[in-house]
């Protein structure tokens, strides 16, 4: 039957471009300006899909966006793999791969169609009902089962190989959608000037004037008059025309979230194209031009193949010179049925009956059908179809006066059209938190008042009739652009139109069928397989809310978001309680409007952009050595320095013995360095940190402790006093931006009055520290106009010269406990004048350490880093840095906390050395510390290990702990109780190597 | 993401600032006065209205000053932008209109 | 001893010889420049513009420049001073001179940052994929310098022509914000 529906003339394909695609294998052709569903009709394809819940066979219901059923998963391998995309808005190109979901093993003959036999036994809720016990059995069994069961589509195999791009923009007026509303908008909008974006989801602009046959604009068809309307648009520069967009999120303050596929539709992909392009646009104004959607009606066996929508039928005709059946059978509740039964016969479909709920008939278009010779039947409904994967027969049925209905007429068909009326697309101005107010003349909810700068145009505010519709868009443009700003107006622009009008009747709801309710499935949510009498029974098992209701019966939710289903639940809903629609309320529209792919919310940040990698001016050098790195913030840091043959644990020891035996070389650029500078530069000092800082010498360093106002130790740091009212402040390396931010926060906001500034000079300094009794050695040739002598450079002293013709701020500062410098150069320079100092201690062996090498030789002296042995609940005291407090101040930021009587409780958390038993046995950092391993389960815990290292220099397994009360309890025997046994380990002092600090002066 | 009317660079996107938390909670001039209860309804107590609220948001990729704001946290609306330091405007619910209607 | 106070070294340097030419949207390193951070009160503010030889622009996210020498407006009391390499030490001097006893600070941070030139018809438009400012020429004109954020990276944007733009951006972050570029206009190779 190739080809077999597909109309000899007419359409908006370009019969000079065939194409070939597969769906589940098999091979079809279509032609440009296909989509695959309206390529799979023209080939007599309806059955897609089959339903989530019963298995049960599925066609194609409509001819855009709201598409229930056919979604497919496309792509011709994993890594270029979507799923759950809806066929009706799959563009066709050539080699398309479709195939169809959630069946097996095959479309037309689905196991799990079984299901559909059961399904008495699976009402709504059934899950919460039926998998309750055993309890234990939820994760063990029923989850995994339902999981595998459930679900739409698959997930791709493999990463995505698609790039996505973000773009932010901004404009006066952001018109959505492209309708005759938006186009009028555009034209009223562009007209003034301002900037405007015009996006439609579609390939094309036009909306619904893409699917007219007879409708005529200013003496053009309306097609036609869309395009030239394009054209016009084109020609201005201040105007952004965005097809196959779709506005998919309303974010506060007027940003429009719009997702762009850029290359979806092309067979061959341009590789300097981004698959799709995510448009954050700021609007100052929005006209919503989204249309509306029609509703299906609610009647027994709605779902099987071949029973659609009215006007999607009429878009596969008109648009897609796609014939849908031979044969039709319309159910209508007002005159769209008509104009849809009118367009197909004229495309050659044969009308077998036109059933129209409504007790009369009597507008221009069903006098039209009447003079066609269709067969108008009136108060009339239909109680049931039959045809296994394709509809073949309705049963059409009088609805008496009384409201009960008569004996059913089987109609043969293959085709079922539903036109239950419009329902406007809410969903965007939903989105804005904007009011909806219920037209009861529509039977529609429609914006009544907005919050954000929005206004809707045209059907998705209940406006049909064209004329109206373009005059409201032109208007609403015009209104937009001038509240926007916009210095010229509009001109007065009329539109002479002339359609089909096919008025505003619907019905929501399920429509009368007079069956036994018990065995009629009629269905509401297609998506979700969601019955009329799912709905009545969550009404009877006590659920009033609409909310409630959507969630327990699943109505309107996947990802359709209920755009076939919400009006029609309502009205269930609405007669099962003898409650009008507006005291139901109505479900929250959420975002997106159509489902969108997480590539365009990552954007660029994956792979070499996921993050900055910040390295270090050194960086190059320590990769060209074959240093490990590893993150430390944002940063890349050299981890170690392995030779041949080394793991990690070798490195280091190596490296340690190095810088404790002769002399090492270490990149500390990455400490966080933030400059003060001013009149008062100590007296803030004095107030941030928890020294003293008025007496401290220029040309001399402090170490310094930061609190936060709790009193506990939020950073530490050198600081070197280089004038009066200068300071050189380090932090760490992942503290610095928020040490600067709350160093900012108290001299802004609470000490505006103090002379003193603040700058980040962290990327301004490479560090290159020189550690080890041969340091003074290797520098001391190198440097000019500073004396490195003990005398006059003694520890936690600084000076400033040159070093190898570069100007520097050296310090004397040691993080080993070594003989030890740190190196300041400007950034640009610090690699030469590492590589300088490299060659210089050369004779020294001097070896290059990481920051393993680091932290294990500040361990050995029991220096702690803050965020390793500190957690946010430690004062100065718990870590052994009461010396560092200036008791004498009077303030400083964490002073008063520090004074609570808790903070100074003799069974706080304290800092204290572990030395395991074994001394090959190295803790683990983390592990929680016991003083009765004999206790029952759970153990009280008296503390828990920080830092844990194999210690070369002390030839045994150190640690440092944070314990209760742990300086009493020196000399005891805590426990450490691990997966593999109990580690006992002997509580020490947390300094393990040179206790007397005697080797800081080499 | 919400446009906020720095006071000093004007109206710009809420990726450039960072939230501060309360406004109008001055440090007290000398902390060792204060009991512990007052100490710590200081460090901790923190209004959290429904409607209006004055809060600290820093334009740290903008000019880096610290600022106040009068913001609707119902409607994510600001009523105003001000200078830190300066007293809180005189501004009721009804003057919320500065980003929507 | 070698003096090496000449051995300057971009952060992008390699991506800058591996750049593609794209008129649309050029991207180019700008040569090394002397740079402080001045901060101060009103005394020293109206003081720095004669010493500098730039008047300190008063109105906000503006720059202004005279000969090879520029200062932008970063925040109420806070402006970076631009010059050519070396002019440092001159700087400090006369600066020093006439602020003597007014109360500010003038921090070096001439390696904290770097130059990349965006130009060509697409230029704002490939900024905007990681800024999200408006960079229309009427809410960002021409003169008009800001710190913004691009991407995760914090940068200042500077517009020196219709369809030319500046980014000062710190050092560690130049790889990444240069990676951005390149994507960014990719779609306009």
């Amino acid at each position: 039957m190739s080809g077999g529906f597909r109309l000899a003339a007419g359409g908006r394909i370009d019969r000079s471009r065939p194409l070939r695609f597969t769906f589940d294998g098999r091979s079809f052709r279509g032609f440009a300006g296909d989509t695959l569903a309206s390529a799979l009709i023209a080939e007599g394809v309806h059955l897609v899909g089959r339903s989530f819940k019963y298995h049960r066979p599925r066609g194609i219901v409509s001819a855009g966006a709201d598409e229930p059923n056919a979604l497919v998963g496309v792509g011709a391998d994993e890594a270029h793999y979507t799923p759950n995309l809806r066929a009706t808005q799959v563009e066709l190109h050539d080699g398309l791969v479709a195939e169809s979901q959630n069946r097996w093993p095959s479309l037309s003959f689905d196991v799990g169609a079984v299901n559909d036999l059961a399904a008495p036994l699976l009402p709504a809720g059934f899950y919460y009902k039926t998998f309750m016990w055993p309890q234990r059995a939820w994760t063990s069994f029923y989850e995994p089962k339902i999981r595998a069961a459930a679900g739409l589509g698959r997930a791709p195999g493999a990463a995505d190989a698609d790039r996505y791009t973000q773009h932010f923009a901004h404009c006066e007026v952001l018109v959505i959608g492209s309708g005759p509303a938006g186009l009028a908008a555009a034209l009223a909008a562009a007209e003034t000037g301002v900037r405007v974006i015009l996006c439609d989801e579609q390939p094309e602009f036009g909306g619904s004037l893409l699917a007219e046959r007879e409708a005529v604009i200013d003496g053009l068809p309306a097609a036609d008059w869309a395009a030239a309307a394009v054209a016009e648009l084109e020609t201005r520069d201040n105007v952004t025309l965005l097809t196959r967009t779709t506005a998919f999120g309303y974010f506060p303050h007027n940003l429009i979230g719009l997702a762009e596929r850029v290359t979806d539709h092309l067979g061959v992909r341009d590789p300097r194209l981004p698959r799709e392009r995510l448009w954050q646009v700021r609007a100052a104004e929005v006209v919503i031009a989204a249309g509306a959607i029609e509703r299906p009606i609610v009647f027994p066996e709605n779902d099987r193949p071949g029973v659609m929508l009215a006007d999607a039928a009429r878009t596969y005709s008109n648009r897609y010179a796609a014939k849908p059946g031979e044969r039709a059978v319309v159910f209508t509740a007002g005159d769209a049925g008509y104009r849809a039964a009118l367009d197909l016969a004229a495309a050659g479909v044969t009308i077998a009956a036109i059933a129209d709920l409504r007790p009369a008939a009597t507008g221009a278009l069903p006098a039209r059908a009447r003079a066609a010779g269709i067969d108008v039947r009136t108060a009339t409904t239909v109680t049931g179809t039959r045809g296994r994967l394709r509809v073949s027969q309705a049963h059409l049925a009088a609805i008496k006066p009384d409201g009960s209905v008569g004996a059913a007429e089987a109609v043969p068909c293959d085709l079922v059209l539903m036109a239950g009326g419009a329902t406007p697309s809410v969903h965007l101005f939903s989105q804005s938190r904007g009011k909806l107010g219920w037209n009861e003349a529509l039977k529609a909810y429609v914006p009544e008042s907005s919050v954000e700068r929005e206004r809707s145009a045209g059907a998705c505010r209940g406006v049909y009739e064209l004329g109206a519709v373009l005059a409201d868009g032109y208007d609403k443009g015009s209104a937009a652009a001038k509240a926007a700003g916009a210095t010229t107006a509009a001109a007065s622009r009329s539109f002479a139109a002339k359609a089909l009008d096919a008025g505003s009747d619907g019905f929501i709801g399920a429509a009368p069928h007079g069956r036994n309710p018990a065995f009629a499935k009629a269905f509401v949510d297609w998506q979700n397989d969601v019955t009329a009498k799912d709905i009545k029974l969550a009404t009877r098992e006590g659920f009033r809310s609409i909310e409630h209701i959507k969630r327990y019966t699943t109505t309107g939710m996947a990802t359709d978001q209920g755009k076939t289903s919400n009006m029609n639940a309502l009205g269930i809903v609405s007669d099962a309680l003898k409650t009008p629609v507006t005291a139901i309320g109505l479900t929250t529209f959420r975002m997106p409007y159509t489902p969108t792919t997480f590539g365009i919310f990552a954007g660029h940040s994956r792979g070499a952009l996921f993050d900055p990698v910040r390295t270090t001016p050194i960086h190059g050098w320590a990769a060209e050595q074959g240093a490990a790195f590893e993150d430390v913030s944002l940063w890349k840091r050299a981890h170690y320095f392995p030779h041949a043959g080394e793991d990690m644990h070798a490195a280091v020891a190596r490296e340690c013995l190095a810088v404790r035996r002769s002399v090492g070389i270490f990149d500390a650029s990455t400490l966080g360095k933030i400059e003060v500078v001013g009149p008062d530069a100590a007296e803030f000092m004095n107030r941030m940190y928890t020294n003293a800082w008025a007496k401290l010498g220029v040309g001399r360093l402090r170490y310094g402790v930061m609190l936060r106002e709790d009193g506990f130790v939020t950073d530490d740091g050198v600081v070197g006093r280089l004038a009066e009212d200068r300071f050189h402040v380090t932090t760490t390396t992942g503290g610095a931006p928020r040490v600067l931010q709350m160093m900012e926060d108290y001299l802004q906001t609470e000490w505006p009055d103090l002379d003193v500034w603040l700058t980040s000079t962290t990327e301004q300094w490479a560090v290159i520290a020189v550690q080890g009794p041969n340091a003074r050695k290797v520098l001391e040739p190198l440097v000019e106009g500073i004396d490195l002598s003990p005398a006059a450079l003694p520890h936690m002293s600084a000076a400033t010269g040159t070093i190898c013709g570069v100007p520097t701020r050296l310090f004397r500062v040691s993080f080993t406990g070594e003989l030890g410098f740190e190196v300041n150069v400007p950034a640009d320079l610090g690699r030469v004048v590492w590589e300088a100092i490299f060659a210089a201690g050369a004779p020294y062996g001097i070896t290059p350490y990481g920051t393993e090498t680091m932290h294990v030789l500040r361990a050995e002296k029991g220096y702690i880093i803050v965020g390793q042995e500190t957690d946010g609940t430690a004062t100065p005291d718990d870590v052994g840095l009461g010396w560092a407090v200036g008791k004498a101040k009077k303030d400083f930021v964490g002073k008063r906390s520090l004074a609570r009587a808790s903070m100074s409780a003799p069974g706080r958390k304290q800092l204290v050395g572990l030395l395991t038993q074994d001394p090959q046995v190295v803790l683990e950092e983390g592990a929680q510390i016991v003083a009765d391993p004999a206790a029952p389960v759970p153990m009280p815990m008296v503390g828990h290990v920080t830092s844990s290292y194999a210690s070369a220099v002390v030839g045994r397994s150190i640690a440092l702990a944070m314990v209760k009360g742990g300086r009493a309890r020196i000399g005891e025997t805590l426990y450490v109780p691990m997966p593999g046994g109990t580690i006992p380990v002997t509580v020490t002092e947390p300094v393990f190597y040179d206790p007397k600090g005697e080797r800081l002066d080499g | 993401m919400l446009i906020i009317t720095c006071p000093h660079c004007g109206p710009r996107p809420e990726l450039e600032f960072r939230y501060g938390g309360e406004a109008h909670i001055a440090r007290p001039a000398d902390p060792s006065t204060l009991t512990d209860e007052e100490w710590g309804a200081f460090l901790y107590q923190r209004a959290n209205p429904r409607g209006l609220h004055a809060e600290r948001w820093r334009h740290v990729a903008g000019c880096g000053r610290f600022f106040n704001a009068l913001r609707d946290t119902q409607s994510d609306f600001f009523a105003a932008t001000y200078p830190a330091g300066t007293p809180r405007p005189d501004t009721d619910a009804s003057g919320v209109k500065e980003s929507g209607r | 001893m070698a003096d090496l106070s000449a051995s300057r070294a971009s952060a992008v340097a390699s991506h800058v010889a591996a750049a593609p030419k794209v008129a649309v949207a050029d991207l180019g390193a700008l040569p090394p420049r002397t740079r402080f951070v001045f901060r101060g009160r009103e005394a020293a503010i109206t003081a720095a513009g004669p010493a500098f030889g730039v008047a300190l622009p008063r109105e906000a996210c503006r720059f202004a420049e005279a000969g090879d020498r520029r200062v932008l407006w970063l925040g109420p009391d806070e402006w970076l001073l631009t010059a050519p390499e070396g002019a440092g030490a001159a700087i400090v001097a006369d600066l020093a001179a006439a602020l003597a006893g007014l109360p500010h600070s003038l921090v070096d941070v001439s390696h904290r940052s770097l130059g990349i030139a965006v130009s060509g018809a697409m230029a704002a438009r490939v900024i905007n994929n990681g800024c999200p400012l408006d960079l229309g020429l009427e809410a960002f004109p021409v003169g008009m310098a800001t710190r913004t954020v691009f991407g995760k990276a914090e940068i200042v944007l500077v517009r020196t022509a219709e369809m030319r733009f500046e980014i000062d951006v710190w050092r560690s972050f130049a790889d990444y914000v240069w990676r951005f570029l390149e994507e960014a206009r990719r779609e306009f190779a």
